[in-house]
């Protein structure tokens, strides 16, 4: 567990610092970026991030853009989006659009890591099944 | 503004009368005055030519009836011979045949010879001998072959008159003269009696009286003609009318045609009023009809407008009422709004609050117990954590209240539901020292409903009943439960109650208790409309000093398979 690559993205500096020394203290690396643009500038540069924890009301680009250009570029990195909405249409949307999971703001601490420990065993596995179906590939494209 | 409003309905009400009263009355007073007019143009000519035949019937009669006599005694001149009628044997014969033939109209006969000096008399009176030579008739009569004389008293004191007869026997001229009596003359005029004041008389040229004079009535009463009504020439012949001035002050009217050739004058005299008293007596009664009709028409217009302009006014009070209300609304729309905005803000620095007391705490974990109050700064963090969760326990409630403007409709539980409006509610509750009882077993089926609509229901219920006990606090007792397809809550409170006379009216719109400027009345209305609207039914049972029970009966969702999704949407 003590190799989950985090990015977390919210408009909201000192919850973002927070967040990220505690998450740390508990074993995680952890990224930070404070905009959507931001966002896709450092998963561009770092291959090695599992989960965005994703703000879905951000200044500039919201949440929501930012899950489908993260699952076009990258599909194997999972989101758990943080909503501070009151309603439910934007987490189901989020969901629909490939989230991992979603919560409500202000989180729980436990509660966002046990979401976090998820989608890392998620992704891992996935990476897993792609590692396994290229090996295949390659054993299979060798006559 | 009140006195402004005031007037201004005032003036409206006068001017929907004042309308009302013209588009009437115009109408009936031309037509009545039409109808009123001809009808009294006609009426007048009827009675005119009726008094002008009545005039000129009696004057054919009356100079039929001198004719006559003339002509008898003209016989008795023609038949015998001077001889014969100075026999005063055969002439006292000859009157009482005439007498017996005739009736008692000739009084008497006499024979006049060339001095005047009657020779021979036969009648009730010694008048033999009596000398007629300076007597008027018997002047007047000199130069003419026959003549009927004026109405005089002459020797005997009595008024007749007389027809003379001049006569030539051997170039000496004598007269034969007859006198009739006077009474069964007059009675021919004295018959034509019409009305109470229609009376007849005969004028000769001077106008002296040839028969009785009206009863009751000196001599010298005078008729001055003011206007000549017509000179009727259709058949009347030479009858006139005049209208006149009696000398008493009364208006006449006057009917004259003259007699005997001129020289007399029949007239007929009879009071305008008397005259036209039916005619009179249809324009009082037309009069009256159209006071009373007039006074019936001012009196529906004036009420009916007042009934109108008061009618306006409380529908324009209503919609005023209705607006203040629609205000009052938009400005619960956007507390709301506000609500919900401030609760986002307050979310995130709450949760930094929170994530720094986490981090703090984590911090203390790696120092160890190393220092002296480490425990009283651990409780302290603590304490922030949970009133943090304090605040964002607050912001949720506020948000998912706030969340009204969702009519969308889906699967609720009653129990879920009425626990979190309860929740909303304890605040006030425990101010106004009212403690709760509830029932509300979880496992009820849903119901299906816009969530924030029944919410309104709730509250609107829980708080007024919460208001209802605020004076010495008590109890309210909430419960659902299942009664066959209904889904049954009842909200029962041990308050004052609600008097039988307001028990019919709570659900009517605008109806309140509550002092002016506290409660719209709109409360229960809406949560009758959307009760209804849900399919359900809303009623109440109190009485005074007995609390009051509200009992809402809704309709389950009938497929129960749901449940399990229902509850997830629940607490989103």
């Amino acid at each position: 567990m003590t190799d989950a690559v985090i990015l977390f993205v919210d408009d909201e500096i000192g919850f973002v610092e927070a967040m990220a020394k505690r998450l740390s203290r508990r074993g995680m690396r952890v990224h930070k970026a404070f905009d959507g643009y931001a966002a896709m500038d450092l998963l561009a540069r770092q291959a090695d991030v599992d989960v965005v924890v994703l703000d879905m009301k951000m200044p500039g680009r919201d949440g929501l853009s930012v899950l489908k250009d993260i699952r076009r570029d990258h599909p194997l990195v999972e989101v758990v989006m943080l909503t501070g909405h009151g309603t439910v249409e934007s987490a189901i949307e989020g969901m629909q659009a490939g989230a991992y999971d979603y919560l409500l703001k202000p989180c729980d601490l436990e509660e966002l890591t046990d979401r976090i420990r998820g989608a890392v065993s998620l992704k891992r596995e996935q990476e897993g099944k792609a590692v396994a179906e290229r090996v295949h590939g390659i054993a299979c494209s060798r006559p | 503004m009140q006195d402004r409003n005031k007037l201004s309905y005032d003036k409206l009400s006068r001017n929907i009368a004042l309308a009302v009263i013209t588009v009437s009355f115009a109408p009936l007073i031309l037509v009545g005055g039409l109808i009123f007019n001809q009808f009294s143009s006609i009426y007048r000519e009827k009675v005119y030519a009726h008094l002008v035949e009545v005039v000129d019937k009696h004057k054919e009669t009356i100079d039929t009836f001198l004719r006559e006599k003339l002509y008898e005694v003209q016989y008795l001149n023609k038949a015998y011979s001077y001889g014969q009628l100075t026999d005063p044997e055969f002439l006292d014969k000859t009157l009482r045949g005439m007498q017996q033939q005739y009736g008692r109209i000739f009084v008497d006969l006499g024979v006049i010879d060339e001095f005047g000096r009657q020779v021979a008399y036969a009648g009730p009176f010694d008048l033999l001998g009596a000398d007629y030579s300076q007597a008027d008739w018997y002047l007047d009569s000199r130069d003419k072959v026959s003549a009927i004389s004026d109405v005089f008293l002459g020797l005997r004191r009595s008024p007749h008159f007389i027809i003379a007869i001049n006569n030539f026997t051997d170039g000496r001229p004598w007269t034969l003269r007859a006198t009739i009596d006077f009474l069964s003359f007059s009675n021919l005029v004295e018959n034509i009696r019409i009305g109470e004041t229609g009376y007849a008389y005969i004028l000769n040229r001077e106008g002296v009286f040839q028969t009785k004079t009206p009863v009751g009535r000196s001599g010298e009463f005078v008729l001055t003609p003011v206007k000549a009504i017509l000179p009727q020439s259709s058949g009347g012949g030479d009858v006139s009318v005049n209208r006149s001035e009696g000398s008493d002050g009364e208006i006449y009217i006057k009917v004259s045609s003259p007699l005997k050739g001129g020289d007399w004058k029949l007239v007929y005299q009879q009071k305008w009023n008397d005259a036209f008293s039916a005619m009179i007596r249809s324009e009082l009664f037309t009069l009256a009809i159209f006071l009373l009709g007039g006074f019936g028409i001012v009196a529906m217009a004036v009420i009916i407008s007042r009934k109108l302009v008061a009618r306006f006014r409380l529908i324009d009070n209503e919609t005023e009422l209705m607006n203040r209300q629609m205000v009052e609304t938009g400005k619960l729309a956007s507390i709301g709004e506000l609500a919900a905005g401030i609760a986002h803000e307050i979310n995130n620095p709450v949760a930094i609050m929170i994530e720094e007391a986490g981090w703090v705490g984590d911090l203390l974990e790696d120092e160890r117990k190393d220092f002296s109050c480490s425990d009283e700064v651990r409780r302290a963090l603590n304490q922030v954590r949970v009133q943090g969760g304090r605040c964002r326990d607050i912001t949720h409630k506020l948000l998912s209240f706030a969340r009204q403007t969702d009519p969308s409709v889906s699967n609720v539980s009653l129990s879920s539901l009425i626990g979190e409006v309860v929740n909303l509610s304890m605040q006030q509750a425990r101010f106004a020292k009212v403690s709760f009882d509830l029932d509300l077993p979880p496992e009820l089926p849903p119901v299906r409903a816009a969530l924030s609509e029944l919410q309104q229901v709730f509250l609107n219920l829980i708080n007024n009943s919460i208001q209802a006990m605020e004076a010495e606090g008590g109890v309210l007792t909430l419960s659902c439960g299942g009664d066959g397809p209904w889904a049954v809550v009842v909200v029962q409170d041990t308050g004052p109650g609600i008097p039988a006379a307001n028990l019919g009216r709570i659900f009517d719109p605008f109806f309140t208790t509550k002092p002016v400027g506290k409660g719209s009345g709109l409360g229960l209305s809406i949560c009758f409309g959307i009760i209804h609207r849900m399919g359900g039914e809303i009623d109440v049972e109190s009485s005074v000093g007995n609390g009051a029970r509200f009992t809402i009966r809704l309709p389950f969702v009938q497929q129960p398979q749901h449940v399990e999704q229902t509850k997830e949407v629940v607490h989103d």
